[in-house]
């Protein structure tokens, strides 16, 4: 079991600051079920996030991953406990914050270049200056000519990359990614990977990255923090340190990849199998 | 009301359409239809100008020709209410005041009961029992408010419009996609622009659907007023049609009214392709990438 503490505060690829930029400490949150019940979806919940770390979270389906990024994000409260956001208790929606949601969430009536344009435009920048920023981060993220096509006329990658530059353009420094790149195929999904990582190097960014997919969590992170079945805790938290800037599909060869893997993989599958169990009960 | 017209502005560079192999048969079928459609009308009203000169009274029943005598004598001599132009002038500005009003209202008050709980559960109540009065009954009281002149005919023509676009507005207000809400917040969306970029537009299409029926109800509502009591318009004119027995009268009204109501009808299909440009068509499928 590598129940491993977290890093101390800068070290390794952090630059130097004064504490973490996330601060998740005994957050809680419960819903009200629409039989008038409570469900609580993570218990206890303590994490931090130091600047420019890249932090993934795995953890079995419905264990609370999302609503753990809701929180960060301020579209959730917490039902107790703290959550911090550059040092500062989070109430609305903390500045600096990027958020690529789960599912497709950009604007169906605005062309591909309005819908990256969008962040700037609401945050009062000019029209002609939000579209040429706009169509420098599209270039970025390869979509150049697609600037007036809809997103319906996008397929499942390119919506995806909309969705990426759309982020990316506010220049947050804490960037939430929920299971970004779960519906792609292998080979978009890798080139996705690699682009992110060349899009977030230099960024001092903080990524804190939600996925299903071991391999992907392990390739990109700093940390992968395994979740429990719900309500959701921190079970396990592991350092990855292998040397950046990494090629995911070259990475995941190397012994030390491997180690890591077995090591998540054992905290992660009990969780999975107790979320089964649960998933088998439920149905019977 | 800005809707979000900037967006819409731009053109879709949409994928090229395939086109369909046997586009002559398509063309010659279409044709066919045509053909088809007129052979009907020339039976129906052949036979009904017949059946009007030999076994019915043409006195209750009329006939195509004498509706059409009818047509050209309003246009070229006016009617016993003056020239057709001032009539159709005067239903038509009844229609079109109470149908920009009432569209307005239902919108704002739609949308905003739409996005607010409160304001919708305070609401509720009383927007039931106003709807579930028989509006056309209005029509009496207006006049008696208003007078004989148009407001009278607007105020019902509003209040027609009024719940037929609230209903929609408000349901549309409703459906906005949360992940699209959520992710405007994100980006950085006060609430003035939430309501313009995201609510807005997302309740376009429900609003739009409504307008269609809301301008049939508003020429009624016109109608119906200057039924009730006036000294101009349409319903004037078939009112008095009515009181004299003139039914060629009565169904050289309907005529002009039907094809005020086809015109509407195509001017506001050219509104709703335009603002809902961004939507996936039927005929165009994916991307092409
Ligand atoms: N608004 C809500 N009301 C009630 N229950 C909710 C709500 N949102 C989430 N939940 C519940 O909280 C639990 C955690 O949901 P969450 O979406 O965070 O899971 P997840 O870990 O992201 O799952 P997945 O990996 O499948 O995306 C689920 O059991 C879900 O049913
Ligand atoms: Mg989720």
């Amino acid at each position: 079991m590598t129940q491993r503490t977290q890093p101390p505060a800068g070290v390794a690829s952090a630059p130097p600051q004064t504490g973490p930029v996330i601060r998740l400490s005994g957050a809680t949150k419960t819903f009200e079920t629409s039989a008038g019940g409570e469900f609580t979806a993570l218990r206890n919940v303590t994490l931090d996030v130091n600047p420019g770390e890249f932090v993934t979270v795995v953890g079995p389906t419905g264990c609370g991953k999302s609503t753990t990024l809701a929180l960060v994000s301020g579209l959730e409260p917490a039902s107790a406990g703290g959550v911090e956001v550059a040092g500062q208790p989070v109430r609305g929606i903390p500045a600096g914050v990027g958020y690529m949601f789960q599912s497709d969430a950009a604007l169906p009536w605005r062309t591909v270049l309005d819908n990256v344009a969008l962040g700037l435009r609401y945050r009062g920048v000019g029209r002609a200056e939000a579209r040429a920023r706009a169509r420098d981060w599209i270039a970025r993220v390869g979509l150049a000519g697609f600037e007036k096509y809809y997103p319906h006329q996008l397929s499942g990658g390119m919506r995806k990359r909309v969705a990426m530059a759309q982020m990316l353009i506010t220049e947050p420094s804490i960037i939430l990614m929920d299971e970004p790149f779960g519906a792609l195929d292998v080979q978009t999904r890798e080139l996705m990977q690699d682009e992110l990582l060349r899009l977030w190097a230099g960024s001092g960014a903080a990524v804190v990255f939600v996925t299903h997919d071991l391999t992907e969590a392990i390739a990109l992170a700093d940390r992968v923090v395994v979740m429990t079945a719900a309500p959701a805790t921190v079970k396990a938290d592991v350092r990855v340190d292998l040397p950046r800037p990494r090629r995911v599909e070259e990475i995941r060869l190397e012994p030390a990849f491997l180690d890591i893997y077995r090591d998540v993989w054992d905290a992660l599958r009990e969780e999975v199998e107790i979320s089964r169990m649960r998933g088998a009960n439920r149905v019977a | 009301m800005s809707l979000d017209t900037d967006a819409m502005a731009v053109e879709a560079d949409a994928p090229p359409r395939r086109v369909p192999a046997g586009l002559s048969r398509r063309a010659r079928r279409g044709w066919k239809v045509q053909l088809v459609r007129l052979a009907l009308v020339v039976a129906w009203l052949g036979s009904w100008e017949l059946a009007a000169s030999r076994w019915i009274d043409p006195f209750y029943y009329s006939k195509p020709t004498a509706i059409g005598h009818r047509l050209v004598d309003w246009f070229t001599k006016g009617t016993s209410f003056g020239s057709i132009w001032t009539n159709i002038g005067y239903t038509l500005a009844e229609a079109v005041y109470g149908f920009v009003i009432g569209a307005i209202a239902g919108i704002v008050l739609g949308v905003a009961l739409g996005r607010s709980r409160f304001l919708a559960d305070v609401c509720a109540p009383f927007i039931k029992a106003a709807n579930a009065i028989p509006r056309i009954v209005l029509a009496s009281l207006f006049v008696i408010w208003f007078g004989l002149g148009m407001s009278s005919k607007i105020a019902t023509a509003v209040v027609l419009v009024f719940f037929a676009v609230f209903f929609n507005a408000f349901q549309g207000a409703r459906e906005v996609d949360k992940v699209v809400n959520d992710n405007a917040r994100i980006l950085g969306a006060n609430r003035w622009q939430l309501m313009t970029t995201i609510v807005l537009p997302s309740a376009t299409s429900w609003i739009l659907a409504s307008l269609h029926t809301a301008f049939g109800f508003a020429l009624i509502g016109a109608i119906v007023g200057e039924f009730t009591g006036a000294d101009k318009g349409l319903g004037l004119l078939i009112n008095n049609a009515q009181g004299t027995f003139d039914s060629a009268g009565i169904y050289a009204g309907m005529i002009i009214v039907t094809v005020i109501a086809l015109l509407a009808e195509w001017l506001l299909g050219l509104l709703e392709k335009r603002l809902l440009a961004w939507r996936p068509r039927q005929a165009t499928s994916g991307a092409a990438t």
